[in-house]
């Protein structure tokens, strides 16, 4: 019995010390493998003494479970340092570049503004139209209450294709296009270019519209305003207010200049230190668009889809999407949307 | 419009600041863009005096040393080097201390050994006016030491309204005061007028009616020409308007208070002693009162006098009839002209006045008379002038008043809100409508200088609601019935292309619509039909581009410039072509468009893209485009097919058609032509251009399922050596004929050429994925139709299959 006292230290020992797998393995032949003292000892139990069977056997087969128990316990010890050092081998330099490269592309600002605008308006329940940029004077100016020699075609500096065809210098011809194929109700946003001829610093001679156009038997002034304002309100803050001044367009009576409080001071004129706001000028509040009630002559060019001037009425609004995207981003110079410079288009969409 | 501050408040003095008059103005539908401040900056320090003494300055014969009565008991030393100065004159002194218009604080100075404490002061010193020759006279009787301000307007401000062209009424004072009053309520102070005279026959006159709709004269004798006094010239200076002469300020003034121009003719200088209204002959010529020489054509109306043109009717006068000194009768002329003639003019003539700026708006005939009135009060005070009785008034077709009926529930469905019938009629009326009760409403009177701008009931509420206040006005979102915001199909799929190019790494930009015939020649493509404009801003932009790629390779170039490389970039945008002759229908066209439009989608890649630690970056070449081609019309779900085709600005053995649909031809794609790529100085690069709106006509509809295959598929990898001329397209289609319906899918994997192939072929690598629907393929199944694919290959494409 000492004997396997002795043998069971003995292997534990050694098995505790045992460095690699193979080493363990040879341990499990030298302790318990065929020729192993104490596998010899277990088949030999027979020729004892029937008294010293009994305690040598369970002594001898207890021994042979530790071993068995330390031997496992010291392979799954070995077998994770393993996993360990394999897995300390296999360490990357995490802060390499990803491959292949997914270069980041952006949308132009304006397509970014542009989408965004019709959004909120899609919520608003309108639908997005679209005509020519080519246009027949009749869409962009007569049909718009600007007859020939109307003092308001002297606003707008015109490219000509002819006397009777021209750049657009607005999207509202697209309202006459609209409302010819479509009876009343209609809603409708109209993104798209324009042109005038026009270029300084604060002018390019092609930019952005959204034109919106709201006809009913009801609608109101008060509509615009409140349609206006749920605008502003996505575009520049939650907080936002909006303002109606009356101003003068040809297709609209009343007209009006819609502005928006000043996102950066709050609507007080003032910034944090005291000084002037330089983007409202102080005022509080910033112009975004021309807006108003369709005039019924423009009504009465469509008067064969149902336009009636006294059974129907609605608004119709105007804003440049570059002068949105400015104030919005804080661009300083209009040219740079056209400049189409990488470091700039990167920076959005 | 520049309207000075104290002039404004001579007609309408709400006691409000300046700025606070701008506010309500602004918020009213006249807004301001700037407020000046016009002459001194403070009212301290500037006195009348009396001039006691003045004596030659022993040392200086230029000078005068002037002893000066200011009020305070102690006469006051001044040196003066004006040559008008002498001893009882009434001037007007700055003390030391007083600051002048540009800044410049007052001292006292010794000059040539005398002490001046102070300055006699001439009118634009204090900016009255621009005379400079000679000191300021004030009128005798002024009590020295009273505050100059007191008795001519040197500290006051000028606002610069922007009025718009509905509005020509605020193209004068008046009208300005008019707004202020109904927006205030303050009081309006009429025109200081006498009654209008009679119409009579004081002299000869003719007009066209087509071109003039009113032409009133008044004859002035006894008119003695010399400086306006300092009240007038103030006035004007700070209106922007140089002082000249009294009856030329006159004209100014009267136009700059009412806003109906007026003109003065010598009447001595008018030829024949009668005036003639006509239009002009072709090739007629006149001097005009800039000095210009004019030539003139039958669209023009002139005012002629009985040997030829005085004067380019509402533009500008003419030299020939101009008051001078030596003038002592006038003719003054108050025409009322056909605006869009005078604005055509103008246009034609490049020459824009005060006064055509102000016809060309349309004024009103009654306002002829006003103005007439207003400067006969005038002309009598200022020159001396002894007005001929009556009033020569050639009117053919006199105007009736215009009445609009206004109805009181309009205003409030129009509005979304009601305002009391009190308020709606003290509103108008103080704008100077005049009203009577109707059923409804009110009938509305309108003054004429209104008339070209309220014309119907919608003209009115605009009045109303703008005074009233449209801060006042609900906020409400319309009762939506039928209004469904949704994008069309077309307008998703453009927005999915859009963003599948970006999510690719492509920058989108936004080209000019417009490129030049150089441009065009530079891609090759000198004769392609496109649109000219006739008035272009520079040859640069006179033409609209028939294709997107020339803004495309502008923004590569500019970017090279700046030394990025390897550039990814698109566009999305119209192209232009001409649909035939430019014709106009009668009326609506109808929905027809004047030109061929189409959306493009086109995309640039140029050489230079950076690769990564691991992999070398792609070429920027064919098949680099072809892979963001596979990309944007995989995730449009819009097959397509090349097919080789050339295109002069690509290399012509590396473009091709792009095929959707039913054999459409939706755009090309290619590596740019080197002799294309050298003119806009970039490296090669590769491109394509497809027709959004012909792939939103190819874009697939809703998608129908399909089954899941059940069972497994059978690999196989083949390589196919063909004659170098074959194309992969052809060997797959030998490889589908031949694969039948077990085939499920063949694409090429790898292209090799070299010795084992031999010279002038190269081998395709296949991968064939062979698949039946309702059961396992066994080996020999697959090796049947293998051998079929062999068979075919060789017949179709002479190929062999390389073991």
């Amino acid at each position: 019995m000492a004997d396997l006292d002795a043998l069971r230290s003995e292997a534990e020992a050694a098995i505790e010390a045992a460095g690699s797998g193979a080493e363990l393995e040879d341990l499990r032949v030298r302790y318990l493998g065929r020729k192993a003292e104490l596998t010899q000892t277990l088949r030999s139990i027979g020729e004892l003494p029937p008294e010293e069977r009994g305690p040598v056997g369970k002594a001898a087969n207890a021994v042979r479970v530790a071993l068995e128990a330390v031997l496992s316990a010291r392979a799954a010890d070995l077998e994770a340092a393993e996993l360990d050092r394999s897995l300390h081998e296999d360490r990357l330099d995490v802060t390499l570049p990803g491959d292949p490269l997914s270069p980041v592309g952006s949308l132009h600002l304006i397509t970014e503004t542009r989408r965004e605008i019709e959004d909120v308006f899609i919520g608003l329940g309108f639908s997005v139209a679209e005509g020519p940029e080519v246009e027949y004077d009749y869409y962009n100016f007569t049909s718009l209450n600007h007859p020939p020699g109307h003092p308001a075609r002297m606003l707008q500096d015109t490219f000509y294709f002819s006397p009777d065809v021209l750049l657009r210098t607005h999207t509202s011809p697209m309202q006459t296009r609209a409302m010819e194929v479509q009876e009343p109700p209609i809603h409708i946003v109209i993104p798209g270019k324009v042109y005038r001829r026009d270029s300084d610093a604060t002018h390019t001679p092609m930019f952005h519209q959204v034109e919106g156009l709201a006809i009913d038997e009801d609608i109101t002034l008060a509509d615009l305003q409140g349609v206006l304002l749920e605008f502003a309100r996505a575009i520049f803050g939650p907080d936002r207010a909006v303002r109606l001044r009356p101003h003068y367009f040809p297709f609209t009576e009343p007209s009006v200049e819609v502005d928006v409080s000043c996102f950066r001071c709050g609507g007080s004129g003032k910034l944090a230190d005291g000084s002037k706001d330089t983007l409202c000028k102080g005022s509080g509040w910033i112009e975004i668009l021309g807006a108003g009630m369709v005039d019924p002559n423009v009504l009465g060019f469509v008067s064969e889809t149902g336009y009636d001037p006294e059974r129907v009425q609605g608004f119709a609004f105007g804003m440049g999407i570059e002068r949105i995207a400015m104030l919005r981003h804080g661009v300083p110079d209009l040219r740079m949307f056209f400049d189409n410079d990488v470091r700039f288009l990167g920076q959005f969409g | 419009m520049r309207v000075p501050v104290s002039w404004l408040r001579a007609y309408c003095d709400p006691g409000l600041s300046t700025e606070e008059i701008v506010d309500r103005l602004a918020m009213t539908g006249t807004e301001a863009e700037r407020v000046e401040r016009v002459g001194v900056p403070s009212t301290d320090g500037f006195v009348v005096g009396r001039v006691l003494t003045a004596e030659r300055h022993p040392d200086a014969d230029r000078l005068s040393v002037c002893t000066v009565d200011d009020g305070s008991g102690e006469p006051r030393t001044i040196v003066c080097g004006a040559p008008n100065v002498a001893a009882g004159q009434t001037v007007a002194v700055a003390l030391p201390g007083a600051v002048l218009p540009d800044g410049t604080k007052l001292g006292k100075a010794t000059l040539r050994g005398v002490e001046s404490s102070g300055m006699i002061l001439a009118e634009d010193e204090v900016g009255v006016g621009e005379g400079h020759s000679g000191i300021m006279v004030l009128d005798d009787g002024i009590e020295p030491g009273s505050s100059l301000a007191d008795h001519l307007a040197i500290a006051d401000e000028a606002i610069e309204f922007e009025i718009t062209p509905n509005r020509p009424d605020c193209l004068g004072v008046h009208g300005v005061a008019r707004e202020l009053h109904a927006v205030t309520g303050a009081p309006l102070a009429p025109l200081e007028a006498p009654p209008a005279e009679p119409a009579a026959e004081v002299f000869p006159i003719e007009i066209d009616p087509e071109i003039c709709l009113r032409f009133t004269a008044r004859v002035f004798r006894d008119v003695k020409v010399g400086p306006s006094p300092l009240w007038l010239k103030a006035r004007l200076t700070a209106a922007g308007q140089r002082p000249i002469s009294n009856v030329v300020d006159i004209t100014n003034y009267v136009m700059l208070l009412t806003g109906q121009p007026l003109h003065a003719f010598d009447l001595d200088k008018v030829r024949g002693g009668r005036i003639v209204v006509r239009r002009a002959e072709q090739g007629e010529w006149m001097t005009t009162l800039d000095g210009a020489e004019r030539e003139l054509d039958p669209s023009m109306a002139l005012v002629c006098d009985a040997e030829g043109p005085s004067g380019i009717a509402g533009v500008m006068g003419g030299q020939i009839s101009e008051v001078s000194d030596e003038t002592t009768s006038v003719l003054l002329e108050v025409a009322t002209w056909v605006g869009r003639n005078i604005l055509e003019t103008s246009k034609a003539l490049g020459l824009r006045s005060e006064a055509s700026a102000r016809f060309e708006k349309q004024l009103h005939p009654d306002q002829a008379v006003e103005a007439q009135r207003v400067a006969a009060a005038l002309m009598a005070d200022l020159c001396g002038a002894t007005p001929e009785p009556g009033m020569a008034d050639v009117y053919p077709s006199p105007a009736a008043a215009r009445v609009i009926r206004l109805r009181h529930a309009r205003i409030t469905r129009l509005l979304g809100r009601e305002i009391e019938a009190e308020e709606v009629r003290s509103i108008l009326e103080r704008l100077g409508f005049t009203l009577g009760d109707a059923d409804d409403g009110w009938d509305v009177t309108v003054p004429g200088f209104r008339d070209m701008d309220v014309q119907r009931e919608a003209d009115l509420v605009e009045e109303v609601v703008r005074v009233y206040g449209l801060d006042k006005l609900p906020t409400t979102l319309p009762a939506r019935e039928r209004a469904v915001g949704r994008l069309t199909p077309a307008q998703r799929l453009r927005r999915r292309a859009e963003d599948a190019l970006r999510d690719r790494g492509l920058h989108e930009i936004v080209g000019w619509s417009f490129t030049s015939p150089r441009a065009l020649a530079d891609l090759r493509l000198g004769e392609i039909p496109a649109l000219t404009l006739t008035n272009p801003l520079s040859e640069e932009q006179s033409v609209m581009r028939p294709l997107l790629l020339p803004g495309l390779l502008d923004a590569a170039r500019h970017n090279a410039a700046h030394g990025a490389r390897g550039l990814s970039l698109f566009e999305s945008a119209h192209v232009y072509r001409p649909s035939g002759p430019l014709e106009v229908p009668e009326g609506s066209p109808r929905g027809a468009v004047p030109s061929a439009e189409r959306h493009h989608l086109a995309a640039l890649l140029t050489p230079g893209r950076a690769g990564t630690w691991r992999s070398p970056a792609p070429p920027a070449d064919f098949f680099a485009a072809k892979g963001v081609l596979e990309g944007l019309l995989g995730s449009l779900g819009v097959p397509f097919e090349l097919e080789p085709g050339e295109r002069p600005f690509l290399h012509p053995g590396r473009s091709a058609s792009i095929l959707v649909g039913d054999d459409r031809k939706a755009g090309w794609i290619g590596e740019l032509h080197p002799l294309v790529a050298r003119a806009f100085e970039l490296e090669g690069c590769a491109a394509f251009e497809v027709d959004a709106d012909l792939l939103a006509e190819e874009a697939p509809g809703v998608a129908a399922f399909q089954a899941l295959a059940a069972f497994p598929a059978a690999l196989e990898d083949i390589a196919v050596v063909v004659a170098e001329d074959v194309q992969a397209d052809e060997v797959l289609a030998a490889v589908r004929d031949g694969g039948g319906d077990l085939l499920e899918a063949a694409s090429v994997f790898d292209v090799y050429r070299g010795e084992q192939v031999g010279e002038g072929r190269k081998s395709l690598a296949l991968r064939l994925t062979f698949r039946a629907p309702d059961r396992t393929l066994t080996d020999e199944e697959v090796a049947v139709v293998r051998a079929r694919i062999e068979e075919r290959l060789a017949d179709a494409v002479q190929g062999s299959l390389r073991a």
